[in-house]
């Protein structure tokens, strides 16, 4: 097969065919994912919220599961293939390596799609996200889910074999772009998660069936780190796009090569340790395991996401300042494109993902402090601000280039689409704080009825925790509605929507088309001009006062855990 | 200068600007606080899940829950046995689809050996209204030394996915101040 390119006129990158089809393909179906799993968020939230209580107990557990496969696994890793691809074939100017193997990896990952679809819908499954063993669902569950991991690490496999053609046929010179270095990172992640996927999946698969045993502890063990580090597969694409939305949209620099691809190996070392967070208060392993394990080795992974908080903004800053936009702290931001809707997924992203998800995670997932949040509406709470208005907020974002880009149609209804980020980020925001303050009161995740009405003994929180959740149900429509906008935007655009037709050398005109497309930043100059350099904050001042604030704020949230956990009984 | 999609030259390897390292050091100081707490903890605090733990055979734990309420009941409660076990003993308390057994009744500022596993299926420990929370796997016995702090009347919710009646799985825990019957 030979490789056909053509030149995009904005970037100039060259794209090829098989690749961009490629992209399409899983960026198609993690739509389909997204709107599925959007609709039994809805589902869910509407149970959930006790003065509504919509579904009865059987569908609300049963639609619970479908939410967990459909967001964590299908939406998010079809879209992370679909970054692959981008990121190894387009970034590189080169051809996909081995398409025909891509198209057959999309075909596992669409069936393995298929059958827990199937085994979920009809009652077969009802086991949520985690099948905890010995809860059991039919074999062709476990079996779907094992199609759709080999499918996933062969398309891992074809981006490994895209970087390798890439430099052989000389497509680029000098190293890998930072995005695609953190992609490698992602796509390193994917394998070691993969490998463990496969090592408690067809253990499970054949215990179905009634062929094998398979322990309790051990399962969730080696389930976690699946279900964990596929998780941290999540942050490090997110990162990835953070650096990709910050060059496209403002022209952000990097700061410095060193310290961010760093910070991107700490992840492939350590991430993968963080099963341990699910463990804390598991019989199975002992406290040194534990206090090990759950820290990443000492924090180190916590480490490099805190690099990359102070990386990403300061290379912003710095694109912005290298640009004019020089007069005090806070100039470059308050001047930025706040209506592209893709730089605005980028900065709420980075915001709620570090000061929501990543603080409460790290506090969660210390070993004593878990003891007063492990499955409760806490830890939900937590993961929503991460997943949801971390990475999911930044792959929308990145959509906003990617339809114009690689599907080269205009974006529909787009006043909707800048609109449509704010409207999701303080949705979800509302969202995950309210849910995480909720768990404080010691309410439950995954539980169809917290007025116990058929319970032996009766049992009523604080009625405050009617009024958080009320709240909550608020923030979660109001996420709702921004995700049903961008579901709307990119399926109209993608398949009703105007053909951006564009003349070589042309620059791009007319409506909708994000304005880092219309006025791309100026290229960067080649040597830095002399900037102002403050005795604290070096070339990037205002960057160093926000990571202040979210250092200060990291500290307190802490040690008032440490704090509540003080006042519980004596636990040894 | 460049940006994160083009190729930087082949060598990268360059010293970073002051004020980037100085947060590189400060967020290093702060991990390792971090880490720091959580053995320190295990050492000055009162609240640690490290306990006594051992495998056991969901039949055999059954077995010992059932003598251990042989031993202690004083009652029932909505068909629930109720045990009043001495301070310092051991405790069993075993969930099962979908009710926790027995009801306990505990002293105010006793110590005991609270042995938490499962008949069945993966369960949630969940102390209302602490919000203190274990997990609770079959085939293992988790042994937690509790004091309780308060007196009151307490609930135990289950907090992991037990099948389609997991919502209605409460405990009860009752703490006196003294020996003495219930509340």
């Amino acid at each position: 097969m030979s490789a056909a390119f053509r030149t995009c006129p904005v970037t100039r990158l060259k794209v090829e065919s098989q690749a961009e089809a490629l992209i399409r393909a899983n960026a198609v179906a993690a739509t389909v994912a997204l709107l599925i799993g959007g609709i039994s968020a809805i589902l869910v939230l509407l149970t959930r919220w006790q003065a509504v209580h919509l579904l009865d107990a059987v569908w609300f557990y049963r639609i619970l599961t479908v939410h967990g496969m459909n967001m964590l696994i299908f939406f998010i890793i079809f879209f992370e293939v679909a970054v692959l691809y981008f990121a190894g074939a387009i970034l590189l100017n080169s051809r996909l390596a081995a398409p025909r193997v891509a198209w057959a990896a999309f075909v596992l990952m669409v069936l393995g799609m298929g059958l827990v679809e199937w085994t979920m819908w009809t009652g077969r499954a009802d086991v949520l996200f985690t099948s905890y063993v010995p809860l059991k669902a039919h074999p062709l569950y476990y079996l779907g889910v094992i199609l759709f991991a080999v499918g996933t690490l062969v398309g891992t496999c074809v981006f490994f074999g895209t970087l390798v053609v890439a430099k052989r046929e000389g497509s680029y010179t000098g190293s890998l772009p930072l995005v695609t270095y953190g992609a490698a990172t992602a796509a390193i992640i994917a394998v070691i998660t993969l490998g463990h996927g496969a090592a408690i999946y067809i253990p499970t698969f054949l215990w179905s069936m009634g062929m094998m045993n398979v322990d309790p502890q051990m399962y969730r063990l080696v389930w976690w780190a699946l279900g964990h580090s596929s998780q941290q597969i999540n942050v490090a694409a997110m990162v990835a796009v953070w650096y990709l939305l910050g060059g496209l949209t403002v022209g952000s620099l990097v700061l410095n090569e060193k310290i961010s691809r760093t910070a991107f190996v700490l992840y492939v070392l350590f991430i993968s340790m963080a099963s341990a967070h699910h463990l804390l208060v598991d019989p199975g392993m002992g406290p040194a395991w534990k206090v090990w394990n759950t820290s990443y080795a000492m924090y180190l992974a916590v480490l490099a996401s805190m690099i990359h908080g102070f990386t990403v903004p300061a290379g912003l800053e710095l694109g912005q300042r290298v640009r004019g936009l020089t007069k005090g702290l806070f100039e470059w931001l308050a001047r930025a494109p706040w209506g592209d809707p893709a730089f605005s997924s980028m900065v709420f992203s980075i915001v709620v993902f570090g000061f929501v998800g990543g603080i409460t995670g790290v506090t969660f997932g210390t070993e004593q402090i878990n003891i007063i949040a492990h499955n409760t509406l806490r830890i939900p709470g937590h993961f929503h601000a991460t997943v949801v208005s971390g990475t999911a907020l930044a792959f929308m974002g990145v959509t906003y280039y990617v339809i114009p880009l690689i599907f080269q149609k205009r974006i529909a209804f787009y006043p909707l689409a800048k609109i449509q980020p704010y409207l999701f980020a303080i949705g979800m925001f509302i969202f995950s704080i309210t849910m995480t303050f909720a768990g404080t009161f010691g309410v439950p995740r995954r539980h169809w009825d917290i007025t116990f009405s058929q319970a032996p003994f009766d049992l009523q929180y604080n009625p405050a925790v009617d009024a958080i959740i009320g709240v909550m149900a608020l923030g979660g429509l109001l996420a709702a509605a921004g995700g049903g906008i961008y579901i709307l935007v990119t399926v109209w655009s993608v398949f009703f929507g105007e053909r951006l037709v564009v003349a070589e050398g042309q620059p791009l005109t007319g409506h909708g088309l994000p304005p880092g497309l219309l006025k791309p930043p100026s290229p960067a100059p080649k040597e830095e001009p002399a900037l102002a350099h403050t005795r604290f904050g070096g070339r990037t001042p205002g960057t160093m006062a926000l990571v202040m604030i979210f250092l200060l704020a990291f500290v307190v949230y802490y040690f008032v855990n440490w704090k509540l956990l003080s006042f519980v009984w004596k636990i040894g | 200068m460049h940006t994160a999609l083009q190729s930087p030259p082949r060598v990268w390897w360059k010293p970073a600007e002051a004020a980037e390292m100085f947060w590189v050091k400060l967020a290093f100081a702060w991990c390792l606080i971090l880490f720091a707490m959580m053995p320190l903890w295990h050492f000055k605090g009162g609240q640690n899940p490290s306990g006594i733990r051992h495998r056991v055979e969901p039949k055999a734990f059954m077995a010992r829950t059932q003598e251990f309420i042989a031993a202690y009941k004083i009652g029932e409660d909505h068909g629930i046995p109720v045990v009043a076990p001495p301070p310092g003993s051991d405790v069993y308390l075993i969930g099962m689809m979908w009710q926790w057994q027995p009801v306990l009744q505990l002293q105010k500022g006793a110590s005991y050996t609270l042995h938490l596993s499962s008949l069945d299926l993966n369960h949630g420990f969940n102390l209302y209204p602490f919000n203190v929370n274990f997990q609770v796997v079959p085939g293992y016995d988790y042994g937690l030394r509790i004091t309780p702090t308060e007196a009151g009347d307490f609930r135990i919710v289950c907090n992991e996915f037990c099948g389609v009646g997991h919502h209605t799985m409460v405990g009860r825990v009752v703490v006196t101040e003294g020996p003495g019957g219930m509340p």
